[in-house]
């Protein structure tokens, strides 16, 4: 063996690291971030944040590689084809989000329970864990792409469901760490005090944890399969996920706004029975054109008509209680997050939801890019936004709590940040909606929906535009990104001035 | 008039939360139960696997005024008669195929999926295939090299070289025939089959 070889080889790696370690000394003095103003659940929370962002950029990166595709098809053909790009943008969206709210959780749990975090070495476990679980299943899915029609390639390359196509070891290895998670929270709670706030929590990660089983089984009969299949994607995001965020949300209007309590869990059942009483049986939206039977079409359509309801009531919660405060508030560009998240859930999840999911409509436009314009807005709307708003609620506190309010430095940067973003995403989703619009007509009613009429649309100049337009938007949504982490380095840094407090009233 | 009505109140929303939801989820299993047994491989809305040596097409039925599956007599795949166990694990093979070749990233599956290839739920009677004695031979060689036989429609999309073998590229072409069989309540609408007449 050739051992000078080795030897260049270690000392390569080794100097290397000590490269990457200066590099790291001196990100920490340029940033100026000091840990002891965290507690120990938020140093968690922030370790959560940190790789969320890192994995929203991956899901613009490939998102726009992917759009790129629709517009130059030889782009990166056989090398990082559409299928693998699409898996990773839609992938990186749903860990990103699942990693912000388990850190918007970690945040707020101490001084919810009013208590240490229980496990809290137990926690740390499972994010190294889970992050280390992460990369292996994106690198198997940028190196390895596809496998053989064998259970193997289910159980380790990908299972090939959209959105959950994480294969079936790193199923088990998400439903552990979230265990150890919900164990966490149950476990705090149950040693400091309970809440409303932490019983509906406790409530929708059961709910979160269970679903997920649903979708860890292969089926031959593909009706089934995407019956239950629904059951993960549609429970998660219209039901479980959306009651999450109610109850990340009526935290931050507590100790952004000073809002009551007895007012804020109060609005927390009205939007629980609302959006579970129209989400849950609102699933059947899914199951018009399955091969499940026609009294979906009845129930699905009613009770998805009814899901924009609780958007409405948190649309009216969300300005009221600001409008109340009159906009007193301890955190600018998180509050700008918070309205941008009422009206982006809205209109994202609730208009354009209820714009397409009527039977009689989404006969036509089932399968074509509505709903992708429909899956931008929502899920940027939704949840986008208000992991944001907590990342600058988290940034604040890591900085000392210090001003963030009117006349602070630079305050330019996250304005434009969510100009830009918030435009991008919009432009995204009003391209793809013409692009809808267009295949609906051309592939869906005048064609049939046969191989030469989805072509046809495909090839229609009102198609091909809209698809320029989409990755020009989402050029200016990556730029928003770019600013937006800029900003979250940097602002409140040198601030001397500390945050005014603000009380409960 | 401090006093909050009962219909405002926390106690009120709390129990609220609590039975709706539980009786929404109570609804969704009984629904769950009823929709699994009526979509059961070889119920009425999903046939059983041996549909595959029948003939298939899907016509306009004017008394549902919608579009359904037609099962005709005896049409054979690759020229064998499947038992209902061999016809099984045919669609299973290309059923775990089409997952582990990932094609729902760029196809749909009755209507699911993404949306930068055309819908697979009627693609075995598609009129790409030109004409039915032709059908089987053209899916096989597009299947194993898409490439060289690729059917871009002007598009310049092409599907890229996924490794599929002789034996899961006809396995894909069993589960795209048994899957073109399932009662969809009329997806896709208007949809003119490689069977019907110009």
């Amino acid at each position: 063996m050739n051992t000078s070889g080795l030897n260049k080889v270690m000392e390569n790696t080794s100097a290397l690291c000590e490269k990457s370690l200066v590099y790291r000394n001196n990100f920490k003095t340029w940033v100026q971030l000091d840990s002891s103003n965290l507690s120990d659940g938020q140093q968690l929370a922030v370790k959560y944040f940190t790789v969320a962002v890192i994995l929203f950029f991956a899901q613009i990166l490939f998102g726009l590689l992917a759009a790129t595709q629709f517009i130059y098809p030889s782009f990166l053909y056989e090398i990082l084809d559409f299928s693998v790009n699409r898996m990773i943008h839609i992938n990186a969206m749903i860990i990103w989000m699942l990693y912000g709210f388990i850190g918007c959780v970690y945040w707020f749990l101490e001084d919810e329970s009013g208590t240490e975090i229980v496990g809290l070495k137990l926690g740390n476990i499972a994010f190294w864990v889970l992050t280390s679980a992460v990369t292996v299943v994106v690198l198997v899915y940028l190196l390895v792409q596809i496998g053989p029609g064998k259970d193997s390639s289910l159980w380790f390359i990908n299972e090939g469901r959209e959105y959950i196509e994480a294969p079936r070891w790193a199923d088990i290895g998400i439903v552990v760490v979230m265990l150890i998670f919900f164990y966490n929270v149950v476990a705090t709670f149950s040693k400091g005090k309970w809440s409303g706030i932490a019983g509906v929590l406790t409530l929708d990660l059961v709910a979160l944890a269970g679903l997920y089983v649903a979708g860890m089984f292969y089926m031959t009969n593909i009706t089934h399969e995407q019956y239950w299949w629904w059951w993960v994607i549609h429970l998660w995001v219209e039901a479980t996920w959306e009651v999450l965020v109610g109850v990340i949300m009526a935290w931050s209007l507590m100790k952004l706004l000073g809002v009551r309590r007895k007012i804020i869990q109060t609005w927390l059942y009205i939007e629980v029975a609302l959006m579970f009483g129209s989400g849950i049986l609102g699933l059947g939206h899914h199951y018009f054109w399955i091969g499940t039977p026609e009294y979906w079409l009845t129930i699905g359509g009613f009770f998805s008509a009814l899901e924009p309801i609780p958007l409405v009531a948190m649309v009216v919660h969300a300005v009221y209680d600001s409008g109340a405060h009159a906009f007193k508030n301890s955190n600018h560009p998180a509050l700008a997050w918070i309205i941008a998240q009422a009206f982006g859930n809205f209109f994202g999840a609730g208009v354009w939801g209820f714009m397409h999911t009527l039977p009689q409509i989404n006969m036509f436009t089932h399968g074509t890019q509505w709903s992708a314009s429909h899956g931008h807005l929502a899920f940027f709307g939704a949840y986008a936004t208000i992991n944001i708003a907590f990342f600058y609620l988290a940034i604040q506190h890591w900085r000392g709590d210090v001003w963030m309010g009117g006349g602070s430095q630079n305050a330019w940067r996250w304005k434009w940040a969510l100009g830009l973003l918030n435009g991008g995403v919009l432009g995204m989703t009003i391209a793809l909606l013409i692009a809808g619009y267009e295949q609906s007509f051309i592939e869906r009613a005048v064609e049939g929906s046969t191989w030469g009429g989805y072509f046809t649309a495909q090839n229609h100049p009102s198609f091909q535009s809209a698809m320029n337009w989409r990755l020009f938007f989402g050029g200016i949504t990556f730029a928003g990104f770019i600013l937006l982490v800029w900003d979250l380095l940097t602002i409140g840094k040198g601030e001397t001035r500390k945050a005014p407090e603000i009380i409960e009233s | 008039m401090n006093e909050i009505p009962l219909w405002a109140s926390e106690s009120f929303w709390k129990k609220m939360a609590i039975w709706v939801t539980a009786g929404s989820f109570l609804i969704l299993v009984v629904l769950t139960m009823d929709s699994l047994s009526k979509t059961s491989a070889g119920s009425q809305r999903v046939p059983a696997y041996n549909v595959i040596n029948k003939k298939i097409d899907y016509q306009y039925n004017k008394a549902s005024h919608k579009f359904m599956p037609i099962i005709g007599d005896n049409e054979l795949l690759f020229g064998k008669e499947y038992s209902e166990e061999e016809a099984r694990q045919l669609v299973d093979l290309g059923k775990k195929t089409t997952q582990a070749k990932n094609c729902m990233n760029c196809h749909t599956l009755l209507g699911n999926g993404a949306y930068y290839a055309p819908d697979l739920t009627k693609a075995w009677l598609d009129k790409g295939w030109i004409s039915k004695e032709m059908r089987e031979d053209m899916m096989v060689k597009f299947l194993m090299n898409p490439e060289k036989n690729a059917r871009t429609f002007g598009s310049n999309r092409k599907m890229p070289n996924l490794k599929i073998t002789e034996q899961e590229a006809k396995g894909i072409i069993a589960f795209l025939k048994w899957m073109s069989s399932i009662d969809t309540n009329g997806f896709p609408y208007n949809f003119k089959t490689i069977n019907a007449e110009e």
